[in-house]
């Protein structure tokens, strides 16, 4: 037999089509055992629909075709429902993004595992119940005896990806499609469910791994396929990809990495401003060399929120100081709970600290009342992950952005035709068109959204600005664009950044200090350059070493 | 936070429950004791002598002596403070005191008529879930039309009044076709037309929740996770969408008895079944104090239990709203 | 719960589903015979005899319980008066209960939700409290409750149905004040520092605004339908009226021989409040930027 050299998917020319309208044209893939192909792309490029279709799960209203289309050395271009249900959880099995609805929150983990046990083959529920604990136990449940009785709900978002893993190769299928299988999940999780599936592919099993992270695939992937709007532009071994790109959209993904550049160092490509030049064309900010020397312009000292939860108080922050001057880029790191957000609503006094002060410009700012805080807080601006929720769903771009100009100094009613040339200016600072005034943010793009926000911020004329996960909901490319955006606004305007993210990437790019949290405390802090590449508590080295990076 | 073993997190989630089961009960007492003190209140806003009332009303020409006689056996020569008290002491004993038109006591007259309109009740109420948990799973996932048809059968169903569908279904199965009897006969046969009146609207409002929240659960990615597992569409309703369907319904239930009990008054009137609703309505007319009294406080008594078992099914079904309790 | 939160609640999610299922521009073709029926009452009730066959009040004993014809749409009733043309001119009467039923139910409501959700503390919990209390007079009992203490009438029968929907106004309200307080647009506006004054003038008040108002849409129908119930059950508008519920009931004793007396005017209650409520939804996809 020679099903060891066969491939265990085969597609030529797959095409998917919605309607109609077709969104796939025509993709070339073969896995063989044992191999770990990924698809990177960034939303819209097709991937996610690429990889439902290779188990013609493609959706109601979706037509898919292919020259060649096997799983398992079975042709499935034929097939019909109950073909297809033969081949699904038994000679392939499916891994999607966790967002808590993978896996259906009212059944226990150990019946979703049991599923393709029961739909696949004839056992005995006790047969099958061992199953499901040894499959438990196989991708690293702590206590399957105990998980096997939860709902999704009651698991860690690292625990429920294993479970769904469980699931996925209960029936050992030669071929698993893992469709962002990291991406809610915080590094250190990441790391340690990319390791299993790494086992998993050791074991023989072909994984086709779909992600919109660079880094994350280059860690495990052997071939990289690059997919956008719709085709493959370019493909081959992980290292051939990353090292010498073909492609101008395969280096614009790898420079937007930002993990990879130095601080200043431009992040997207433009054609007329290819990184490589930018790279080493960025002088240092004045601003940063006389920053040090000046008076803090933030200061948080010895701040302590706590929450209340039934049965006690939850200590959101815990003793957290921090400074932050003119100029100057602070970065906040944490995964997810450790108290970053809250940070950020201590400095913005939208809430009070149980204990410590916040300081601004040498004055009170947590103590003032309210009345007198009002007038200043123009001082301080914010960003946030999603810009929609934060503009009125009624106004336009123009009036966002007029508002938040004229209130700066009068808190008085804004005439937005006088406001007109100052939307403009704005507008273009932040590079977008002087027409988008007229637009409502719902019919922007992701990106365009947060360069609204970014105008907005910067119509009150903020001598610091509160970035909380700015680029968190944006692609590689978009995300790199903002980040430079930043930059850049901050050099012009001399602007304090405190620059919040759980991704080390980014804050090893944007910031000059960085302060690392965990549970709530901040456990180390520094010059960036100094915490990342000589971190002093486990943590932070942890954190370090299981952030995606690219292979130098 | 992070609790320090499976074990406790388990324990903290029962002792969740129990606390909100605590809770839950506090407020339906609550409720019942101020449903009971507006009804006290609202009722002494009634221009004109109760003990008038008592005694077939203005026209009568009762005495002075007769009046004051029922003054002093309803105890109406107390001052209003002390009268409230007496009547929450009655009810606290189960006395709801005396009918003025009938001269019985409240509490047997309704007790009588409680079992008959409950029954009622839930036989729509099990109608009504079938019926819209039929419509909902028929009108999803079939494409355009039969969705666009399920929307309009709810909205039209929901929006029939009781006493005219009630109309409509007698001219159509009495007198029409004479198939079933106009009126309620006792037999199994004379409930046939009440219960499908009062299930047919009740099920257009469910329909449409159910209907919203299935079209929500196909939408899940976990819906996609059974399916990669080789489950057919049929066994991903029948795990997975039609519970989550079910859910809102659940919850709705004890709004949903409450708008049936609401609902009796009508039918029951329409179809002369004896039951709570006629009573009502016919106390009404008379402007039997006690007797009206008496069935608000029997139907919050009903609703407000209601809202708690389905509170404590809801959670139950859901294992969701358990862990909600627990953080 | 109430009916009105779920109407509410389904007309919203009913928006959030109607984009996969539907792409096209045009309005759908039950939103436009919808908002044609509403014409046709509104033409009713603003100039009933321009709409109306014949004199709603005109007695022709001869014709008495004429089936529906040509000459007669809905047929005659007792008196022979024309059904059709009584059913017009109680257009305006049965309209009238209904939005002025929904209007007071929409005016307590929106007191007591402002109050809940600007009062502080006490003020929600108490006015939940309240909430709560009243939610245990369910459907008609609130309204019979007034009914007894006030005397029966068409006056009576509006006030009481607007009480005992307000309720359930509020608790909406409340919830849709309560999350416009506390989303992220309102904390911009916060960082922004703005006065608490503007933030509520400029984006609570507003944003509130098309909610209620579609909040008010839907329940138009189910006023008239619970006013219609008193009526048909002799504690609201009185039978010679020709008010729609006080029509049916007037029909009842003649079901069995003349059917059309009360399918005709019951029709006109339910087309009412069918086209309220595709109304409605149509509003609250509008809303979230649809056709």
């Amino acid at each position: 037999m020679n099903t060891e050299e066969a491939p265990v998917l085969d597609v030529s020319r797959l095409r998917v089509a919605f309607d109609g309208i077709e969104v796939v044209h025509g993709v070339d893939l073969t896995i063989s055992p044992g191999e770990c192909v990924a698809i990177v792309g960034e939303s819209g490029s097709g991937k996610s629909v690429t990889a439902r279709a290779l188990l013609g799960l493609a959706g109601a209203h979706s037509q898919a075709t292919a020259e060649r289309l096997h799983i398992d050395g079975l042709d499935l271009r034929a097939a019909g429902e109950r073909e297809w249900r033969a081949v699904r959880g038994r000679r392939a099995g499916l891994i999607l993004q966790d967002a808590l609805g993978s896996l259906d929150p009212l059944r226990t983990v150990g019946r979703e595992i049991d599923d393709p046990l029961r739909i696949h083959l004839r056992l005995s529920a006790a047969e099958r119940s061992a199953r499901v604990l040894e499959l438990l136990a196989d991708v690293g449940m702590p206590d399957p005896a105990f998980a096997v009785g939860r709902r999704s709900g009651e698991l860690s978002g690292g625990l429920r990806q294993r479970a769904l893993i469980a699931a996925a190769i209960a029936l050992d299928p030669p071929l698993l499609i893992a469709d962002e299988p990291t991406t809610a999940l915080d590094v250190t999780v990441q790391a340690r469910i990319l390791a299993l599936l790494d086992e998993i592919r050791g074991r023989g099993t072909g994984v086709l791994l779909i992600s919109h992270d660079l880094a994350v695939v280059s860690r495990m992937a052997d071939r990289i396929l690059v997919m956008r709007e719709g085709r493959i532009i370019e493909q081959g071994p992980t290292r051939t990809v990353l090292e010498s790109p073909q492609e101008d959209y395969t280096k614009a993904l790898i420079a937007a990495v930002p993990a990879q550049s130095p601080r200043g160092a431009r992040l997207s490509m433009t054609p007329e401003q290819p990184a490589i030049i930018a790279t080493t064309a960025v002088p240092t900010p004045p601003a940063a060399a006389s920053a040090a020397e000046a008076a803090p312009l933030l200061e948080l000292a010895h701040l302590t929120k706590t929450f209340a939860v039934p049965g006690g108080r939850f200590t959101a922050v815990d003793d957290v100081s921090l400074s932050l001057r003119r100029g100057e880029t602070l970065g906040l790191v944490g995964e997810s709970g450790s108290g970053k957000t809250t940070v950020a609503r201590l400095a913005l006094a939208l809430t009070a600290p149980d204990r410590g002060t916040v300081r601004f410009d040498g004055g009170q700012w947590s103590e003032l009342a309210e009345r007198d805080r009002r007038p200043k807080r123009h001082r301080i601006g914010a960003i946030y992950q999603d810009p929609l929720a934060s503009f009125d769903p009624r106004w336009k771009v123009g009036r966002l952005i007029a508002d938040a100009a004229n209130g700066a100094a009068t808190n008085g009613a804004a005439r937005p035709d006088a406001a007109r040339p100052v939307v403009a200016e704005l507008l273009e600072q932040v590079g977008l068109a002087a027409s988008v005034a007229d637009r409502r943010p719902l019919t922007l793009s992701g990106g365009q959204r947060q360069r609204v926000a970014i105008a907005r911020a910067l119509a009150a004329s903020p001598e610091l600005l509160i970035c909380d996960e700015p680029v968190s909901a944006l692609d590689v490319t978009i995300q790199a664009q903002i980040l430079d955006l930043l930059d850049e606004l901050q050099r012009q305007r001399g602007l304090a950044l405190l620059f919040i993210s759980h991704d080390l990437g980014v804050v090893a790019h944007m910031a000059d200090r960085v302060a690392v949290m965990q549970a709530g405390r901040v456990v180390e802090s520094g010059a960036a350059d100094e915490v990342f590449a000589r971190p002093e508590h486990p943590y932070t080295a942890r954190l370090v070493a299981d952030s995606p990076r690219l292979p130098r | 936070m992070t609790p320090g073993s499976p074990t406790d997190e388990r324990r903290s989630i029962r002792g969740a429950t129990l606390r909100r089961a605590g809770l839950l009960v506090a407020g339906a007492v609550f409720v019942l004791w101020a449903v009971a003190t507006l009804t006290f209140f609202a009722i002494r806003l009634i221009p004109g002598d109760p003990a008038q009332a008592i005694l077939g009303g203005p026209g009568s020409q009762a005495s002075q002596e007769a009046l004051d006689q029922v003054r002093r056996d309803y105890g109406l020569d107390q001052p209003l403070i002390a009268q409230y008290f007496a009547m929450l002491g009655r009810l606290l004993t189960g006395d709801l005191g005396v009918s003025y038109a009938l001269k019985l006591p409240v509490a047997d007259l309704l007790g009588a008529q409680l079992g008959g309109t409950l029954l009622l009740a839930a036989l729509a109420l099990m109608l009504a879930w079938i019926l819209a948990l039929g419509l909902a799973i028929w009108s999803t996932g079939r494409g355009r039309v039969a969705s666009a048809l399920g929307e309009g059968v709810e909205i039209t169903a929901a929006a029939l009044p009781h006493f005219w569908l009630a109309a409509v279904l007698i001219a159509v199965f009495s007198v029409g076709l004479g198939w079933l009897p106009p009126v309620a006969t006792g037999t199994l046969a004379g409930f046939v037309l009440p219960v499908v009146t009062l299930a047919v609207p009740l099920a257009g409002f469910l329909a449409q929740v159910m209907r919203e929240s299935l079209l929500d659960a196909m939408q899940q990615p976990f819906v996609v996770s059974a399916r990669a597992r080789g489950e057919s569409a049929l066994g991903v309703r029948a795990r997975h969408t039609i519970r989550h369907a079910s859910l809102p319904a659940i919850s709705l239930s004890g709004w949903a008895l409450g708008w049936l009990l609401s609902g009796a008054v009508v039918v029951e009137t329409i179809f002369a079944m004896p039951g709570l609703g006629r009573t009502l309505l016919q106390a009404v007319t008379l402007r039997d104090i006690p007797v009206v009294t008496g069935v608000v406080l029997l139907v919050a008594l009903v609703y407000v239990l209601m809202t708690v078992l389905t509170d404590l099914a809801a959670r139950i079904a859901d294992p969701r709203l358990r862990q909600e309790a627990g953080r | 719960m109430s009916d009105l939160e779920l109407q509410q609640a389904t007309a919203v999610s009913a928006a959030s589903h109607a984009p996969a299922r539907r792409r096209g521009r045009m309005p759908r073709i039950g939103t436009v015979l919808a908002a044609a029926f509403v014409v046709f009452l509104l033409a009713a009730t603003v100039a009933p005899e321009l709409v109306a066959t014949q004199d709603p009040n005109e007695i022709a004993p001869g014709d008495a319980f004429q089936s529906p014809s040509l000459a007669h749409w809905f047929g005659t009733d007792e008196s022979g008066r024309d059904v059709y043309s009584r059913v017009v001119a109680g257009t305006a009467t049965s309209l009238l209960i209904g939005v002025t039923a929904t209007a007071i139910g929409l005016a307590l409501g929106l007191g007591l939700g402002v109050l809940a959700s600007f009062g502080g503390r006490i003020a929600d919990f108490s006015v939940n409290r309240l909430v709560e209390v009243l939610f245990a007079f369910p459907g008609l009992l609130l309204a019979l409750l007034v009914i007894v203490v006030y005397g029966p009438g068409p006056v009576t029968a509006t006030v009481a149905v607007g009480l005992s929907t307000a309720p359930g106004y509020a608790r909406i309200i409340r919830g849709q004040l309560v999350a416009i307080r506390s989303s992220q647009y309102v904390e911009a506006a916060r960082v922004l520092g703005r006065s608490p004054a503007r933030i509520i003038s400029r984006h609570v008040l507003p944003n509130a605004l098309l909610p209620i108002f579609v909040l008010a849409t839907l329940g138009i129908g189910q006023a008239i339908v619970w006013a219609a119930a008193l009526s048909y059950l002799g504690l609201g508008a009185q039978p010679p009226a020709a008010e729609w519920g006080a029509m049916l009931a007037a029909g009842r004793t003649y079901l069995a021989t003349a059917w059309w007396m009360t399918v005709f005017p019951g029709l006109m209650i339910v087309g009412t409040t069918i086209a309220t409520t595709v109304l409605g939804r149509a509003l609250t996809r509008r809303g979230r930027g649809e056709r």
